[in-house]
């Protein structure tokens, strides 16, 4: 089959690769018929996560049709459409039954790895390095589902792939950032970031009964997408002195009740210690740049929650913690919980709440992959989210 | 017979450093031949190419060594433990029919029974060898305790236990496992280990892992297998 490999930094290939087996009796393997580009990705392409090796199979948003089952999947069949969680979870250790999905115990054969790194390993990944379980990714013509009773979710009828594609991550990461910040009536919510990620976190404050939204970014199409199809308010970080400052005058001076910071460690910033965190960034003397987490720490109201769905790494420099402590706030972040969204957003796009399809900018077919990683990471051509189509 | 005692107890799960002594003792270990019994052979250990350019090393001291007296106070224990999501009866039952283990413990081809007490084990060793021994149950509590030993004139005499007990309310059940080796002493053993630096504790916990997967999600998870731009 035909899948996208990661070769190294900035170098991403299409290549013949040998197709997926059934490897457990919980698999099962789905033809895919549609698969995206992450934001993700992009910390990938760019280098930033370790633990990748030359011929990697990339991708984890993805979705099609099952073509085959492990003796165990007993609630699909073949030529079943469905969407597939980017986490891989069993179903029935301790995290998953307490829907705790992305902290899966069992789901990452390289755990070991990840217990070096971080004290304890989460639940694998598709196509997200070997550190998260070193999993063949969904940017390819098919691929394996461990665990494929409890993750693929069908696809009712008279809804389109672009419809129900991003149930896989996005959609749920953006919803999630702010459910779990438990938006209370009359609340202003800040969205750092007008990706895909930012754009979903956006919509679903609204969903979730929020009073005002303002996105931060500086692409004038993502703006543009934020305000005119996300209603959010919006501040171009690049026109504005200080972001901080500008939301405190928005909101008369308390701050937002909710900060979400949807860029994670490749943030760009104009300050001094932002230059300088490009530079160590660079020299790999820093894992991370979170310049979007600093004022979004800053920013929040007393009280308030900094919900991080945005990616880190590594190791953070200059974290006004003080702040966070004097303010007492609130932290919330991680590996989306995607099989807790995905069954009641998709009913929510199936009575026409939401149509996550306008996120989509190009829809090309799998071999212009490489091409459009570039066009993503430079935000060119008006990119904001990219659909392969194996 | 009460639990052997592990010198390098590590179940609180705070080091993964190796030190010199246990070094030294884990030399004398892998002087037996017995390298395996902790998944060399696994593939994606680190330790890979130098496992092969010690090999022809193990081989020899499998020759030299075997039949030699085991001195003791050269062994090496460790003891590990990790919490399932699964009643204990479960656990124990599994864990009683010995000849489950070779699916959790990497390093074992298989463990057959003699009768409900003795057991003949097989474990994987370099270049394709195999080291075989007979044991036995020592002690056997339901759902408490099951622990092991080889019988007399083991090549590697080794023993084992495990151990069950209820986690807090919700949370499962802990299970703790020791394994000692008490190898004959070997010089060969000390650059073998030093080729390798491989850690002991860190098989068991793997195989306790898999045991925990296999419990839970009834099967452990792998990518071992499955396609990617590799040649492998
Ligand atoms: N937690 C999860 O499970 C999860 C899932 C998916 C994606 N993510 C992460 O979410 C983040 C966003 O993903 P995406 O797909 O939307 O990516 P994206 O690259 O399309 O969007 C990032 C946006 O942030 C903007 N930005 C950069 N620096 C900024 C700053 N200082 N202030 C404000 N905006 C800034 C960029 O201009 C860009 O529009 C990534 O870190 C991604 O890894 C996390
Ligand atoms: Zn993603
Ligand atoms: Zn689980």
């Amino acid at each position: 089959m035909k899948a996208v490999c990661w070769r190294g930094p900035n170098n991403v290939q299409v290549e013949t690769v040998p197709d997926p087996q059934i490897l457990n009796p919980r698999d099962a393997v789905v033809k895919i018929t549609s698969t995206a580009i992450c934001g993700s990705d992009l910390h990938l392409y760019d280098g930033y996560i370790p633990a990748l090796r030359g011929g990697d199979i990339l991708g984890h948003e993805f979705m099609g049709e099952i073509v085959e089952t492990g003796a165990e999947v007993k609630n699909l069949a073949v030529g079943d459409r469905v969407v597939v969680p980017f986490t891989i979870a069993c179903g029935r250790c301790f995290f998953c039954e307490r829907q705790l999905w992305s902290l899966c115990d069992n789901s990452n054969p390289h755990a070991a790895a990840a217990e070096k790194l971080y004290g304890f390993s989460g639940s694998g990944l598709f196509g997200y390095s070997q550190i998260y379980g070193g999993y063949a990714g969904g940017q390819a013509e098919y691929a394996r589902v461990p665990f494929a009773d409890v993750g693929p979710t069908k696809v009712p009828h008279g809804l389109t792939d672009e419809q129900v594609l991003f149930l896989t991550d996005v959609f749920p990461t953006g919803y999630m950032a702010v459910e779990s910040a438990g938006i209370q009536p009359g609340d202003t919510v800040a969205v750092w970031g007008c990706g895909a990620v930012g754009l979903f976190a956006i919509v679903s404050a609204y969903l979730l009964g929020a009073e005002r939204v303002i996105a931060i970014d500086r692409v004038p199409e993502r703006l543009a997408m934020a305000r005119d199809r996300a209603k959010a308010e919006t501040i171009d970080y690049e026109e504005t002195d200080d972001v901080v400052e500008a939301l405190k005058q928005m909101t008369g001076g308390r701050g937002p009740d909710v900060c979400v910071d949807a860029v994670g460690l490749e943030a760009h910033g104009t300050s001094f210690t932002a230059k300088l965190d490009r530079v160590k960034h660079a020299a790999r003397l820093t894992t991370d740049r979170p310049y979007a987490l600093r004022e979004a720490i800053q920013a929040c109201r007393k009280g308030g929650v900094v919900s991080i769905p945005g990616v880190y790494g590594g190791f953070l420099d200059k974290i006004p913690f003080g702040a966070a402590f004097a303010k007492g706030l609130t932290f919330k972040m991680g590996q989306t919980h995607v099989h807790r969204y995905i069954g009641p957003l998709m009913e929510r796009v199936q009575a026409a709440e939401v149509d996550p399809s306008f996120v989509i900018t190009h829809s090309v077919p799998l071999d212009k992959a490489p091409e459009m990683y570039r066009t993503f990471r430079e935000k060119e051509d008006g990119c904001i989210k990219v659909v392969l189509k194996p | 017979m009460s639990l052997p005692r592990p010198r390098n107890d590590r179940a609180a799960g705070s080091g993964s450093g190796i030190d010199l002594v246990q070094a030294e003792r884990w030399g004398a270990f892998l002087a037996g031949g017995s390298l395996t019994l902790f998944g060399l052979t696994r593939r994606s250990l680190p330790g890979l190419g130098l496992a092969a350019a010690g090999g022809g090393l193990i081989a020899r001291a499998l020759l030299r060594t075997s039949g030699t007296a085991p001195a003791s106070g050269t062994g090496v224990a460790v003891a590990r433990s990790v919490t399932v999501n699964r009643p204990i009866a479960e656990l124990y039952a599994y864990w009683r029919d010995l000849r489950n283990l070779p699916r959790i413990m990497d390093h074992l081809e298989s463990v057959t029974l003699d009768d409900d007490r003795r057991s003949h084990w097989v474990a994987k060793a370099p270049l394709g060898t195999k080291v075989e021994w007979d044991a036995e149950i020592a002690e056997d509590r339901t759902n408490e305790l099951i622990s092991w030993r080889s019988i007399a004139g083991a090549e590697i005499p080794n023993r084992g236990s495990v151990r069950f007990d209820a986690a807090p309310v919700g949370r499962g059940s802990e299970v703790t496992v020791t394994l000692a080796y008490d190898p004959p002493a070997g010089a060969v053993g000390t650059a073998v280990a030093k080729l390798l630096g491989e850690e002991p504790d860190q098989q068991v916990r793997e195989d306790l892992r898999r045991f925990k997967a296999v419990m839970e999600a009834g099967e452990a998870p792998t990518v071992d297998g499955q396609p990617s731009g590799r040649e492998d």
